[in-house]
Order: C-alpha cells, then sequence, then structure tokens
C-alpha cells in the first residue's frame, strides 16, 4: 500500500450529504474484475449526462457542467471537502478504489459510514472527520479562493488551511501506523499465527460444530 | 458489574487478542463469497503467494450478475448475455475450483442470494462471526451471529488469516413493543426505524433488535429487520436467539448433528443480552403504530406511512435536509404530487435478500391471487432468493398465482435490487420495490425506487399506484 505522510492539494467542495457509494461508482463498473481504472467513472451519473458503460472510452461523455469535479478551478484537486454520512451504502471497495484512482489522496467530512472509512484505510486514503462547524468554514473559504490549499499531515493529524489555521483530527493509531508506513496489514496479522492456532485449538474444545468438514 | 449484551458476549468468544489502541484480532467462523467483491481478494491471495486460513469456513455463490430469465439460465454460465459479467462469475468459478472453496455455482439448485443461501443451508448458526463482502452481510444478526459486511481488501484478509482487525462497536438496543396491526410486516418494522434515528443514526453501533413485536416475527421477518439495520448506518443488526431460531435451524443441511446439536442448542441459549446488560443508546417504537411504510426519496430515511403526505423542502429547517430533500424531489419528480397515491408507478418488483424468502412470496401472492396486475404497469416481476426458495414457492403453487395475475416468474438473483444484470429500470421509471436502497440510479440509470414490503408491491402492482394494503384486500 502506498503511505500516506503528508499531502498539500486543491480541495474540491462536494456539497452533499449522505454521498453514498452508487453515487461515488454506479453498479455497472463494479463488473470489473481489477482494483484499477475507476477513476474515469468516479461520480459517474454526477458527472456525466449520458449512462456510463464499463470500458467505455469517456473522454468525449458530455458533462454536467455544474459538477464541481468539472469545474476548471477543481481539475487537479486530490482532497474531497463533504458533507455528513460521507460513503453510505454498500461495502464496495471499489468506491474507495475509485477516489484513490481519479486523485484523491484524502476526504473531510463531519462524519463517514462504517464500512467506507474502513476500506478506506486499506488503499492509502485518509478520511478524515472535523465538526460540522470546521467543514462548513472549509467550504466556505473554498468557494471564496480560487487554487485553495490543505496541507494534511498525518504524523501531527493536522489539516493546516492557506492561513495557517489549524483543524485537530482523530484517526487509530493502528490505522496511522499502517498508513504511514504503507504496511500490508495481511502480512501483520499473519505474524500472529500462533495466537490464531491457540484460539482455534480452544474454540474446537468448546464449539466443534463449527470445525466440521463441509462435505456436500 | 453490569451484565453483558449479546454484542459483547459474541465479541468477547471471538476475540484472539486485543491490541491496545483498542483495535483487537476478531476471528471469523464463515465468510460468504459472490463474484463481485472477490476476484481482486483471490488475486491478492496469488500475487502473494498465500493459501485460504481454513476452506472449511468459506462458501461461495453467484448472485449479483446472474440474468434471471428462465431462457439464460438455461446454459449456466454459458448463458450470461452480458460478456463482462460472463466473465466476472467465471472468475468466481475458477477461484473457487483452484482454492478449492465450496461453491453453489449457477445451475446449482442451491444457488441463490448469499445471504438467503446462507441461513437456507444451515451454514449461518447461531453464535457465530459471518463476513461477506456486502454490506447486508448483517441480515444473519438474525440468528444471534455476529454478521457484517467488509470491503474486498479484508475479504482477503480473512480468507488468508481468519481473523478480522477490528474495533469493538457501541451498544443500541431498538425495542418494538406490542403487537403489529395487521399487513405491516418486518419490512414496514425497519423502514419505520430507519425513518425514526436516520440512515447515520446507527453509525458506530451493533443494533440490537427486541420487544414484542420482534420476538413475534419468524426468522424471515427477523432477517428483513437485520438486514436493513446496514440502512439505518449499523454494520451490525442482531436478534437474540429463542426457540423460533432454533427451530428454523434444526435440520439443515449444514446444520450440527447428533451430540454436536445438543451441545450446540445448550450453549446458544446463552445468546441473549443479560437483563441487566447497558447499552450506550436505547430507542423504543411501539408496534401498533407502525402503518405500512413507503419511501418517498432518495435516501431509505425519506420514509413515511402510506396515509402521510409527502414532506416538502420548504417545510424543513435545517438548510442540509432542505437541500437534500430539493435534490430528491427533483430526481422523484415529485412536482405537483401531494401523496404517494398520486405517484404513477411503471415497474413492481419483488425480491432481493431483504424480501425474498418463501415467506414473502407467500405475502405477496395471497394479495394477488385472483386478482390482476394494473394495465399500467411495464413489468412486475418475483425474483425468488434461491433455487430453493423457488422450488418451494412452485410446490405451493406460488408461481402459478403470480403468472395468473400477470406478474413475471424469475429465476433466483439479486436481479433489479442492484440492476447489475439485464433487470432494470428506464429513466424517469417509478418502481415499487421490496428491496433496500432507494438511492439515485440503484436501480437503474435515472430509475425511482420506493422501498415497500412484499404485500404492498403486490398491493401497489394491482392498483397500479401505492395503496394501503388493508384497503386493497378489502375490495
Amino acid at each position: 500500500m502506498r503511505p500516506f505522510t503528508k499531502h498539500t492539494g486543491i480541495a474540491a467542495p462536494l456539497d452533499l450529504a449522505n454521498v453514498d457509494t452508487d453515487m461515488i461508482i454506479p453498479k455497472q463498473f463494479l463488473k470489473s474484475i481489477k482494483r484499477t481504472g475507476f477513476g474515469k467513472n468516479l461520480f459517474d451519473e454526477l458527472r456525466y449526462e449520458d449512462e456510463g458503460q464499463p470500458d467505455q472510452e469517456c473522454t468525449g461523455r458530455p458533462l454536467r457542467k455544474d459538477f464541481v469535479l468539472n469545474q476548471d478551478r477543481y481539475q487537479d484537486s486530490s482532497i474531497l471537502l463533504a458533507r455528513k454520512n460521507f460513503g453510505c451504502g454498500s461495502s464496495r471497495e471499489h468506491a474507495p478504489w475509485a477516489l484513490d484512482d481519479y486523485g484523491f489522496r484524502s476526504v473531510i467530512a463531519p462524519s463517514f459510514a462504517d464500512i467506507f472509512y474502513n476500506n478506506c484505510f486499506k488503499n492509502g486514503l485518509l478520511p478524515i472527520v472535523l465538526t460540522e462547524e470546521e467543514v462548513d468554514q472549509l467550504f466556505k473559504e473554498v468557494a471564496a479562493n480560487e487554487g485553495y490549499e490543505l496541507t494534511i499531515d498525518l504524523e501531527a493529524q493536522k489539516v493546516i488551511s492557506p492561513s495557517g489555521a489549524e483543524f485537530s483530527f482523530e484517526v487509530d493509531a493502528f490505522r496511522k501506523h499502517c498508513l504511514l508506513n504503507g504496511l500490508d496489514d495481511i502480512g501483520l496479522t499473519l505474524q500472529e499465527s500462533d495466537a490464531i492456532n491457540a484460539y482455534e485449538e480452544q474454540r474446537m474444545k468448546t464449539a466443534p460444530w463449527l470445525f466440521e468438514a463441509r462435505s456436500l | 458489574m453490569a451484565g453483558k449484551t449479546l454484542y459483547d458476549k459474541l465479541w468477547d468468544s471471538h476475540l484472539v487478542q486485543q491490541r491496545d489502541d483498542g483495535s483487537a484480532l476478531i476471528y471469523i467462523d464463515l465468510q460468504l463469497l459472490h463474484e463481485v467483491t472477490s476476484p481482486q481478494a483471490f488475486e491478492g491471495l496469488r500475487m502473494h503467494g498465500r493459501k485460504p486460513w481454513r476452506l472449511t469456513s468459506s462458501l461461495a455463490t453467484p448472485d449479483h450478475n446472474v440474468p434471471t430469465t428462465v431462457e439464460e439460465r438455461k446454459s449456466g454460465v454459458n448463458g450470461i448475455a452480458d460478456p463482462v459479467s460472463k466473465i466476472q462469475v467465471t472468475t468466481l468459478d475458477d477461484n473457487c475450483d483452484e482454492f478449492g472453496i465450496t461453491e453453489f455455482k449457477m445451475t446449482d439448485i442451491r444457488q441463490g442470494i448469499v445471504h438467503v443461501v446462507g441461513p437456507e443451508q444451515g451454514a449461518t448458526l447461531p453464535g457465530m462471526t459471518v463476513v461477506c463482502g456486502d454490506s447486508h452481510t448483517s441480515t444473519h444478526g438474525a440468528f444471534g451471529a455476529l454478521a457484517h459486511g467488509i470491503g474486498t481488501s479484508e475479504v482477503e484478509h480473512v480468507l488468508a488469516t481468519q481473523c478480522l482487525v477490528q474495533k469493538k462497536m457501541k451498544n443500541m438496543l431498538v425495542r418494538v413493543d406490542g403487537q403489529l396491526s395487521p399487513y405491516v410486516t418486518a419490512k414496514d418494522v425497519v423502514l419505520a426505524i430507519i425513518g425514526k434515528i436516520g440512515t447515520a443514526g446507527g453509525t458506530g453501533f451493533a443494533i440490537e433488535f427486541g420487544g414484542e413485536a420482534i420476538q413475534s416475527l419468524s426468522m424471515e421477518g427477523r432477517m428483513t429487520v437485520c438486514n436493513m439495520a446496514i440502512e439505518a448506518g449499523a454494520r451490525v443488526g442482531l436478534i437474540a436467539v429463542d426457540q423460533t431460531t432454533i427451530d428454523y435451524v434444526a435440520n439443515r443441511p449444514y446444520a450440527p448433528k447428533g451430540d454436536h446439536w445438543n451441545m450446540a442448542v445448550e450453549a446458544w441459549s446463552d445468546l441473549v443480552s443479560d437483563a441487566d446488560a447497558q447499552f450506550d443508546e436505547v430507542v423504543v417504537l411501539n408496534g401498533a403504530d407502525i402503518k405500512p411504510q413507503v419511501t418517498w426519496g432518495t435516501s431509505p430515511e425519506m420514509v413515511i406511512a402510506i396515509d402521510q403526505d409527502i414532506p416538502r423542502p420548504e417545510d424543513q429547517t435545517d438548510p442540509v435536509t432542505r437541500e437534500g430533500y430539493a435534490r430528491a424531489w427533483k430526481y422523484m419528480g415529485l412536482e405537483g404530487k401531494k401523496t404517494l397515491a398520486d405517484i404513477t408507478l411503471d415497474r413492481v418488483f419483488i425480491g432481493s435478500c431483504t424480501n425474498s424468502r418463501i415467506e414473502d412470496l407467500r405475502a405477496a401472492a395471497e394479495v394477488v391471487k385472483g386478482r390482476k396486475v394494473a394495465s399500467t404497469l411495464k413489468q412486475a416481476i418475483v425474483v425468488p432468493g434461491s433455487g430453493l426458495v423457488k422450488a418451494q414457492a412452485e410446490e405451493e403453487g406460488l408461481d402459478k398465482i403470480f403468472t395468473e395475475a400477470g406478474l413475471e416468474w424469475r429465476e433466483p438473483g439479486c436481479s433489479m435490487c442492484l440492476a447489475m444484470n439485464a433487470d432494470k429500470l428506464g429513466q424517469g421509471e417509478h418502481c415499487a420495490s421490496t428491496s433496500n436502497r432507494n438511492f439515485e440510479g440503484r436501480q437503474g440509470f435515472g430509475g425511482r425506487t420506493h422501498l415497500v414490503s412484499p404485500a404492498m408491491a403486490a398491493a401497489a402492482a394491482i392498483a397500479g399506484h401505492f395503496v394501503d394494503v388493508n384497503e386493497l384486500v378489502k375490495q
């Protein structure tokens, strides 16, 4: 996994609450058996006027001009600013894959849906929770200043605005450690094989039916 | 010391390792796999030269992409017309064959929607931890199992290690007291709960559903309630084990037998929250107050009782809510409409992991029996949750009741719930759907979904618009 340490980039404001994973990446693109290539279909129904198809070339498709990512000033954005309950709905990891593939490194919102939040960390994408007031302030500042850039310092757990204002955020120590170092957590868990084996051995005694071979 | 909640007990019995930062290694008993969220996980195993930790803990079946017409299904995977879908289903078959994982392939009568198949086979058991790369895995919580959806990286993690790195959630109790009125079903209960607490109300919580109205539900009904816990933001929905649970599990193909059965039943009797257990939050609803529910907007929390007026954006005080309502009104084409009955329906879908079990089909059949689907409808389809549900329904003659009334009787799969196969809505079409999400575009580009119970969907199919099923059956 690509590490996340410190990042500075243009913030794009997506002024919508309850952005669901069907919005982030519609289902027809979930037919891919790859992890990459979803960026061109990120927010497909919000971004294009027509219905997108898998494997379709997207450069000539009609754009919805009013959509934030279609506006010139947000072309190179890498930080997404959103409203509450971002990423609700399905467990599709294609949602963070699409955000990452498009070029986003972080999403800032007042709250996230649990599964989406969890999936982000597996892909080097940092979801940041700030208060409603702080997010609202960032929305206002972004709107007022073209080329508005934020700096995210994961080590210090701070979002820094162009004026130097700092916003602190929380992140689990283990997730932070994995993200800072780009660690593969399967490898880490496998280092605990003895503990897993010991658990199984004890569990086989108390709940042996869970370990019966499925022979149908 | 306060007692433990059911969730606390399940967590404790699966704890492999507690870490200092609050995260923990949790053991997973059962992983269900399907074609959409597993290919990249298997690819990851291959790339790192890893093998599944324990083969008997996995069960796979294709469901999201599979076509549902009899014609397309005749030749199994080769009958899938869409080449991209075909590759995905073939990839699941190949991966299961390569790694030695049990799979109910398309031509197997046991194939179906993972969340119907697991319980039906007795693969889902009380006291288990169950995961699947699908958010509706919360369904299995109906059995007093700790079950939740995971992303593909975690699918790979569970395959490789039999564990997940988790942080304990908070405990919420949603209690539904008293009895439900006639034709008010599990679906109406869970929609009413979501309407009350909102789609983020359960974020960070494991929700235990309790109270007389919940205890009175069949296992099918309990699965419907837990299925939609995620629509309230909670990854986990739970219901305590009782005799109804045990009776459902008994003699299922994968359920324990003989001595192991007796041992299991004894252990399962503890799968209830202690009387003195403390919940972080308690929400109470009165069952008798719940009326048949219909969603009007583009989020499951945008839901009202059949006799209520559609709420207007301008009446909302919170600016973010007002904005959301305005967007939903526009998307759903509600301008000039006052009540749900004013919406002309184009299609009806009865199916999905929420409502495609035998009880759901019986409820819908009872309403349409001897009646005809409204001529204004373009289509009404019934998609059973599994090959075995289909066979059972046919044995009971439900298929005939549906087809005589003008509904199409299909082959099992996820179908129009998320429209990954050919079953979808056209732009601007309104659908009465027994599925679980009414998000923009969910059932097809520009499609407009209204979530309802099977009985309400059946009534809507007959009337051509939403109507209280209690009124329709009197006619």
